[in-house]
């Protein structure tokens, strides 16, 4: 099915519920083609192919919902999918905060945002790209002794989304990576550790070379880990791993966390939840972002720029249209998540942040997911290295970090201003005092 | 396996679209026409979901979605080629089938018969479509009864969140060594939270269940049981202090605690990683990898259970393998691919998320054999240490060896009696290792009351896991209160 078909199929989808009777409705739909090819130990591993369709219909009829699922596009299966959200429908309860987002906040100004980019690259080519970058790995050192092999992937999908407004959007996205993971060993141990690049346009992809080269320099850093003591110590989270600290907050602030009760950070709004320095935004429109888009989940147009929290006060909680009805407030054009979140940062590069910090643990990889969200109460297993002088001493393995995700915000003194932009979060190393190291 | 199995598979999967024997073979020639073609497969699948959840007193989502499609794989040496189609006619099929194929140059023609054969495999679970077992406004009953039963039971319960999932899956396996297995599985699970709230502190519980079976599983006092569950371990988190950090003497509770095995030893265990070379058991077997008073075993033949099943998804019979037995490790759970390049018998744990995705050793049901202790004996015999009875999820990285898993409900030890409860907290510890510490195993084997969900490589299966009480004597607990 063309990306024409997928709009034809939207609108066929919309006015067959109208024909049964139902007052709003809204469809997403998705077309997507991806290829895969891993290589380990230098030679071919697999070649996967993906070839993905889906169809969903949410409805709203006397304030009730329902919603359904297909792969099958033909008139027939549409029909089916929606008569099966209707049937839903049918069973559960009403609420007048159902329904699409109000026909006023719908986008009009289509953007381009350069989400799509196709790469030309033939199978070959890519089977060249994995062996290259793990090949640069094994080559590294002569402490890489094994490989879980180097992969690549490219990606590229169509979407549609439309409602009964008469709202209709097509959007085409690309997401290419490479990544490889490799097996260090020193005779007391194995250990593994990994890296990636990601984007949305191949061209701009770090070098195969680069990407090995980095995941051996990892892996061999964490060979002779050794546990320590239990301790309270400063914790500085590397921007791998500090993104995690963010997205725990941004989880306490959705909509249906905070009308359920459910989050440790109710009743926060226009509160100071973290230190006076820290600004977390979100950039919607950014050119070839993780998760750019011109409209939310719902039609509702998104905003250039938005801070979620300025000067270290919650601006709002992040809402769709149902969750903001929910809690008498307006939608924030979240409805399908935060768009491309940047954190501001305190000027120190990396060094500086370890020499400020003097002694304590850096973080480099978490484990496990050990957060209540209700309470806050924070405790995972982590890996990375021990500090002193402010400088690394020793690998680090089989501890835990834990806390109190309230105090741990309020106790944050620095933020980097050594990025990681492979993901939907943008962050630098984060450093909190006061933290509970528990270990040997 | 029954003739039964094979009617549905054939009515919903390949009668539709008019896919013959014939057809199946046509296939199953293009993917195995390849230069030292070892294995090939035809994965057909269809999967029928439905799910509702209750949040204030309603129920007010319910959703509904079907997937079919073909999986198709090709294996030549270590190298493995794979495409899918979720349109099930023929000249689809034959186009995913070309991409497959052109991993390898074009070799001899393999004379593929694909004939039924009824192989004896007994069905562990029924083959009904649970889904179309209990009208929806029966299904609704179900959340408002959850949603009632822990309302009712105390007055400081202030939310309830309740949702009811049912899967109904026909699969039909067509390989290059002639072997064409159908099988039909239903699965059901109820899952209830609360919040509860006393002087402005909030805490959260959470209880479920399920199987292969028909919602009729969810009675009253079904319903009732992880209504009160969930109750009872929010109160008692209500009054949790903090957790203890360190490495201290640490008593895992039986049923769901078992997820310690999961982590610690099955992940490890199983043949992909092993075959590399990546895991911390690589190259062990006959070795002492656990204390003497640990049989460990990997069950998919229990029937009617949530990580069972009947046939894996590369039409083997599942079985009982005995992973570790008195603490001496015995053998991997392998797949058709990694038991091929090891030359290793398959155990049936080749499983896949979806026709989408490739089969690779997967856990099934996974348990230690009771020991001979009373629980009670092994808490006594604790003078400060943490007794815990309920996780959230674990994780492990194989290489290494470190396990996590994080505990939702667990009381401090003091002088051999259980006192104060205390907040949840991240145990970890080296698989190896901590699994030669357990001292104490009880007579109380127990298997979880069916939820558990396992992920590798992005794919996730419904899993089990089981243990008896044990205690184990250096175990780190990732609390605040040095």
């Amino acid at each position: 099915m063309s990306e024409l078909n997928l709009a034809k199929a939207a609108e066929f989808a919309i006015d067959y519920a109208k024909k049964k009777g139902i007052d709003q409705s809204e469809v997403s739909l998705h077309l997507g083609t991806g290829i895969s090819i891993a290589a380990r130990q230098q030679e071919l591993e697999t070649v996967e192919k993906h070839n993905d369709a889906q169809f969903v219909i949410s409805l709203y009829k006397d304030h009730k919902t329902g919603s359904a699922s297909s792969a099958d596009m033909s008139e027939q299966g549409i029909r089916n999918t929606v008569d099966a959200a209707i049937s839903i429908a049918t069973y559960t309860g009403a609420d007048p905060c159902f329904g699409l987002a109000d026909a006023d906040r719908m986008a009009t100004q289509k953007k381009d945002l350069e989400l799509y980019h196709a790469w030309n690259a033939d199978e070959a080519e890519m089977l060249g790209i994995a062996m290259r970058c793990e090949q640069a790995a094994l080559e590294s050192s002569d402490l890489i002794t094994n490989s879980e092999g180097a992969s690549v992937n490219s990606y590229s999908g169509s979407d549609v989304y439309a409602n009964s407004h008469g709202f209709l959007s097509q959007s085409r996205a690309s997401q290419h990576s490479i990544s490889c993971s490799v097996i260090g060993s020193n005779g007391d141990g194995m250990q593994r550790d990994y890296w990636y690049h990601s984007s949305r346009n191949a061209a701009t992809l770090d070098s195969p070379e680069e990407i090995g080269l980095v995941a051996a320099k990892r892996t061999v850093a964490l060979l002779g880990s050794r546990q320590i003591p239990s301790c309270q110590a400063t914790v500085m989270y590397d921007s791998a791993t500090a993104k995690s600290l963010i997205s725990h907050l941004i989880g306490a602030i959705k909509g249906g966390a905070i009308y359920k009760k459910a989050s440790f950070m109710l009743d926060k709004v226009g509160q100071e939840v973290v230190p006076g320095f820290m600004t977390i935004a979100e950039n919607p429109h950014k050119l070839g972002g993780f998760n750019s888009a011109w409209h939310d989940g719902e039609g509702v147009v998104t905003p250039d720029y938005r801070a979620i929290v300025d000067g270290g006060r919650l601006q709002s909680y992040i809402l769709g249209s149902y969750t903001a009805r929910k809690l008498g407030l307006e939608s924030t054009a979240n409805a399908g998540g935060v768009r491309n979140l940047s954190v501001s940062n305190t000027g120190q590069t990396t060094e500086q942040l370890l020499s400020d910090m003097g002694t304590g643990l850096l973080v480099t990889e978490l484990i496990g997911s050990g957060i209540n969200m209700v309470t806050g109460d924070y405790s995972r297993g982590a890996a990375g290295f021990w500090v002193e002088n402010g400088e690394i001493q020793y690998p680090v393995e089989e501890i835990t970090v834990a806390g109190n995700l309230i105090d741990m915000y309020r106790n944050i003194v620095a933020i980097g201003d050594d990025y990681d932009n492979r993901s939907n979060t943008e962050c630098g190393s984060i450093v909190i005092e006061n933290m509970t190291i528990a270990g040997s | 396996m029954n003739q039964q199995h094979l009617t549905i598979a054939q009515a919903t999967l390949l009668e539709p679209t008019g896919l013959s024997a014939e057809h199946l073979n046509q296939l199953m020639q293009k993917l195995t026409n390849v230069n030292g073609s070892d294995f090939a497969d035809l994965y057909f699948q269809y999967s029928k979901n439905e799910s509702w959840s209750l949040d204030e007193g309603q129920v007010k989502t319910g959703s509904f979605n079907i997937d079919q499609g073909v999986g198709l794989r090709s294996i030549v040496g270590e190298k493995t080629a794979f495409a899918y189609s979720e349109d099930l006619n023929l000249s689809a099929i034959l186009t995913a089938a070309d991409v497959v194929s052109a991993i390898g140059r074009q070799g001899q023609d393999v004379q593929a018969k694909n004939i039924w054969r009824p192989q004896g495999i007994k069905p562990l679970y029924s083959e009904l479509d649970p889904i179309a077992s209990l009208d929806d406004a029966s299904k609704v009953a179900i959340l408002e009864q959850a949603d009632r039963a822990a309302r009712d039971s105390d007055p400081r319960v202030k939310e309830v969140m309740a949702s009811l999932s049912g899967v109904y899956e026909v699969v039909l396996i067509v390989t290059s060594d002639g072997r064409q297995v159908p099988d039909v599985r239903p699965l059901v699970r109820l899952s209830v939270s609360v919040i509860v709230e006393q002087n402005g502190k909030r805490e959260r519980g959470s209880s479920g269940g399920g199987g292969r079976f028909g919602f009729d599983y969810f009675d009253s006092s079904m319903i009732e049981h992880y209504s009160n569950e969930a109750v009872r371990q929010a109160l008692v988190n209500l009054e949790a202090v903090d957790s203890p950090a360190g490495t201290m003497e640490v008593v895992l509770g039986n049923g769901w605690p078992g997820i310690l095995l999961h982590e610690a030893v099955g992940h490890g265990l199983e043949g992909d990683f092993n075959r590399k070379g990546t895991s911390a058991f690589s190259g062990r077997i006959g070795e002492k990898v656990a204390s003497e008073l640990c049989t460990i075993v990997d069950d998919g033949t229990i029937a009617d259970r949530r990580g069972s099943l009947s046939v894996d998804d590369e039409g083997n019979q599942t079985q009982n393998t005995v992973l570790i037995e008195k603490g001496i490790l015995k053998g991997y759970m392998q797949d058709e691919h990694n038991a091929r390049l090891m030359g290793m018998n398959v155990t049936g744990n080749g499983r896949r998320e979806s026709f989408a995705h490739l089969p690779m050793p997967r856990m099934t049901n996974t348990y230690m054999h009771a020991g001979e202790h009373d629980p009670e004996e092994i808490i006594k015999s604790v003078k400060k240490g943490l007794y815990a009875v309920n996780f959230g999820g674990g994780q492990v990285d194989i290489t290494s060896g470190k396990f996590v898993f994080s505990s939702s409900e667990a009381y401090l030890i003091e002088d051999g009696k259980i006192t104060a409860p205390v907040k949840g907290a991240t145990l970890i510890g080296n698989g190896p290792e901590a699994m030669q510490t357990i001292s104490m195993v009880g007579n109380d084997m127990s298997l979880d009351p069916g939820v558990g969900v396992c992920g590798k490589d992005g794919q996730s299966v419904p899993v089990g896991v089981g243990q008896p009480t044990l205690k184990m004597d250096a175990l780190t607990v990732g609390g605040v209160q040095l």
